[in-house]
């Protein structure tokens, strides 16, 4: 059994955990990451890829426009490319009512200082021909874009390791605790001893919770993804829907991604599938937005594993128990964007106790008394 | 209770066979073959309209092609036989059993089964080589394939190269099929053949002949060349010549339009994947493959395995394993069992076991090659991703699993879903990281095992 002595020991390596890595050993604190499998292979490996302001909950707003800021430099950041493109992202209205909904989003997103374009039948039409009938109206947010999320994770855990974290994968994390002094993680094949603790274990945040006496009501969530061979260029924007049933977008080299629905996770052995009438039903739903997309092949599937909340925001902020214990978890599939911003807000928490940004909506305390349902079952908003 | 739906994934030897022990025990099972007429692969029939006589087609085996294919006919209406349908997908139903997610030509089907037998059969195994993404280059399945079910050659003058047993065999059809068979290069040298030459004689079966019919140069005529390296195909736009480096050194250049390549036969254990089954590593043949007892049971308790797609035997093991594996099942559906049927089964299997061993020690799997195999050359081909970017991705990006590697390098990612370029990956990135191969893992499997359309057939 190895044993080590850091500043600040982090269970899970996801994207936000990896950056908040990175951000620490820049603040010359000495870090140890500890995750259960590969770095990025979780909830930011798997999903769509959507780099999105568009659409989000009003208190996730400033903390998506600060990400949005820093996606325009990670490759620089990183040294490698990780296929971000502005593309815009669209969010597609069905019917009148969904319309609605896009024009109240939108005339309340300019007050968070979110620009939106709504555009009718015929704008809709001259600028994207490719839609089909079912399409009535759509707001565009041309700003965001997508980004292949199966390098950035990877990308963020080396940049951590080079600035000299010990980032130690395939070591679950067993337990933690805190004896009145620090931390002390115990996980498969090495002990680490922390004066602060950063739980980014995201399905299994609640879990960690638990172990300082916190309840966080963190549900399985597991995208149900689907992706094609590539063809020409056709789908020029990333694309959503009112209700978030389904998602779609084309990748540089050709490939159509889309998803929508769920699939299933053992929350045990932490494996997640897609269930194939699941992705049956959101290939249908993209062929009834881009019916040009009838001859594609579709040659992939897959899920994983992220955490809910019930209320569909993260848990971000300082523990309502102990000390030094700084969270970060359950983002309800839509993580993927806010991840670099994630990782300096931790660094600022363990550095400094408070962050530049407004994280009063995602306290943990929030669910100190809660009795509510623990999985939610609304859409996967993309 | 009524009876339980069996489901046989794939209708060549193997699944016939089981096919044919489960309706003779008064069983209705479900038969799901991507071919459009049972056969498989090795017995595959010409489409309705363009048969020929089995003595041309199947050589040696006529006899056993034709057994088979009269065995698919009777047991049609005692069966549920789904030709042209894929299983593109499996899952696991509550409480026990699987949905089989299936494309066929009335479209999109979910069946459940409360047990499976996957007789999924196997592919060639490739390795690059310059020039064998040119149009013009074929593996020894599509090639026989093309003579099989088309009538067809690849090429006017044919060169083949490789490793494996099927090398000889092709080589064989396409000369006795009246093609201009104009080298057969092996990879492997002579001696393990020589080495394993008595063990080979003393099993005579098909492959066996094939075998020692190399050894003994009774393939006279054709120039065949083992223990052969740097081979490449030349041309621009397709195959005009095979160049090579003979045992002594010497390089040579044949001219050729169409080329035959492989290095072996990998098993297709995707819907062994996707139903959940325990995999091994197989030292011998370095391949990955799902568990199966010798009476062919999986790990899993409702899935029985037969045939190529749990470990290359050969047609004839096939067979042999596919009516072994039904009588398992039908033992632990609590049926009468015949004892002595099953021991003449074990025992055949037992002989095959040690012929098999014999083969594989004659043709080793040739991974050696990935030492020589340059920086700029294209190993997944449905991406184009070079060797030299997997090499650097291992160097570079910490990828040291297989499907790190994909996900940072697209490696497997494209419509095969590394079904030609997996094997040769792995070698690629063991042999670079000096690790065995089998610490790399294997890539996932993950549905649809093979492409579907967005839209459903109309």
């Amino acid at each position: 059994m190895e044993h080590l002595t850091v500043d600040v020991a982090i269970i899970g390596g996801g994207t936000a955990a990896c950056a908040a890595a990175v951000a620490l050993r820049e603040a010359g604190l000495t870090v140890a990451l500890l995750e259960k499998r590969l770095c990025g292979a979780g909830a930011s490996g798997v999903n769509f890829g959507g780099v999105r302001q568009q659409g989000r909950d009003f208190a996730e707003l400033p903390l998506s426009q600060r990400a949005r800021v820093l996606w325009d430099g990670l490759n620089a950041k990183l040294g490698e490319d990780v296929g971000f493109e502005a593309t815009g992202h669209i969010k597609l209205a069905r019917s009148e009512s969904d319309m609605a909904v896009l024009e109240a989003y939108a005339r309340d997103a300019a007050g968070h200082g979110l620009d939106l374009q709504l555009l009718g039948p015929n704008a809709l039409r001259a600028e994207m021909p490719w839609l089909g009938p079912a399409v009535v109206g759509a707001s565009l947010s041309p700003t965001d874009g997508q980004a292949n999320p199966r390098v950035v994770g990877p990308a963020f855990a080396r940049l951590a390791r080079r600035l000299g974290a010990e980032v130690r994968e395939h070591a679950p994390v067993r337990h933690a605790i805190h004896d009145g002094s620090g931390f002390t993680v115990e996980a498969e094949g090495v002990t680490v001893k922390s004066r602060s603790l950063v739980n980014a274990a995201g399905a299994y945040g609640g879990a960690v919770a638990g172990w300082f006496g916190e309840t966080a009501p963190v549900a399985p969530l597991s995208p149900n993804m689907v992706v094609t061979e590539p063809s020409g260029p056709l789908v020029t924007r990333s694309i959503g829907v009112v209700g978030g049933d389904v998602y779609v977008r084309q990748t540089r080299r050709g490939n159509v991604v889309l998803g929508g629905g769920r699939g299933t996770a053992d929350i045990a052995d932490g494996l997640a599938r897609p269930v194939s009438a699941v992705s049956l039903g959101a290939m249908g739903k993209t062929l009834t937005l881009i019916p040009d997309l009838a001859h594609a092949q579709v040659i992939r599937s897959w899920s994983g594993l992220d955490g809910e909340m019930p209320d569909h925001i993260p848990v971000i902020g300082p523990s309502g128990t102990t000390p030094g214990l700084v969270h970060a978890f359950g983002f309800s599939g839509h993580g993927f964007q806010l991840g670099p911003a994630v990782g300096e807000i931790l660094a600022e928490l363990v550095t400094q106790g408070r962050s530049a940004s407004p994280l009063q909506p995602f306290r943990i305390e929030r669910f100190a008394a809660w009795r509510g349902p623990y999985r939610s079952e609304g859409e996967i908003e993309h | 209770m009524a009876d339980p739906v069996v489901a046989i994934v794939g209708a060549g030897p193997a699944g016939l066979r089981a096919a044919q022990v489960l309706a003779e025990a008064g069983l209705r099972p479900l038969l799901v073959d991507e071919g459009h007429r049972a056969g498989g692969q090795i017995y595959r029939r010409p489409p309705p309209g363009a048969e020929r006589p089995a003595a041309d087609l199947y050589g040696f085996e006529a006899g056993r092609a034709t057994a088979l294919h009269d065995l698919a006919d009777a047991l049609a209406p005692r069966i549920d036989y789904r030709p042209g349908t894929i299983v593109w997908g499996l899952s696991g139903r509550e409480p026990a059993g699987f949905d089989l997610d299936c494309l066929g030509p009335e479209g999109h089907d979910r069946i459940a089964a409360d047990r499976l037998v996957l007789a999924t059969g196997a592919m060639d195994r490739t390795l690059p080589f310059p020039g064998w993404t040119l149009p013009g280059v074929f593996t020894l399945g599509a090639a026989q394939i093309a003579l099989k079910a088309q009538g067809m050659a690849i090429g006017r003058r044919v060169a083949l190269v490789g490793a494996g047993p099927l090398l000889p065999l092709v080589a064989h059809q396409y000369a006795k099929a009246g093609a201009e068979v104009v080298a057969v290069l092996d990879v492997t040298p002579l001696k393990p053949k020589v080495m394993a030459a008595p063990r080979l004689a003393a099993m005579p079966a098909t492959l066996a002949k094939g075998v020692w019919y190399t050894l003994r140069g009774a393939l006279r005529g054709l120039p065949v060349r083992p223990g052969v390296r740097a081979v490449a195909v030349e041309g621009t736009m397709q195959v005009e010549a095979l160049s090579f480096e003979d045992a002594g050194g010497r390089r040579h250049r044949i001219a050729c339009d169409g080329v035959g390549a492989s290095f072996g036969l990998r098993s297709e254990a995707q819907a062994a994947d996707l139903a959940g089954c325990r995999f091994a590593f197989d030292p011998v043949t370095r391949q990955w493959q799902p568990e199966r007892s010798a009476q062919g049971r999986a790990s899993h308790p409702h899935v029985y395995l037969a045939g190529d797609g749990s470990g290359i035997g050969g047609a004839d093991v096939a067979e042999l394993q596919g009516e072994r594996t039904a009588l398992t099942l039908l033992a632990d559906l609590g049926r009468p069992r015949d004892a002595a049927r099953e021991a003449r089964l074990d025992r055949l299997l037992a002989r095959q076991a040690r012929f098999r061993a014999a083969l594989e020690a004659a043709y080793p799997y040739p991974h050696h090659i990935v030492e020589s195999i340059a920086d700029d050359e294209i190993v997944c081909r449905c991406e184009g991703i070079t060797a030299g970017a997997l090499r650097r991705a291992a160097t570079e990006r910490d990828a040291s699993e297989m499907n790190r590697l994909k996900a940072l390098t697209r490696a497997g990612m494209g419509r095969c879903q590394g079904r030609v370029c997996g094997h040769a990956a792995a070698e690629i990135l063991a042999h670079h990281l000096r690790v065995p191969v089998e610490t790399v893992g294997r890539l996932r499997g993950q549905a649809p095992i093979k492409p579907i359309p967005l839209r459903e057939p109309a």
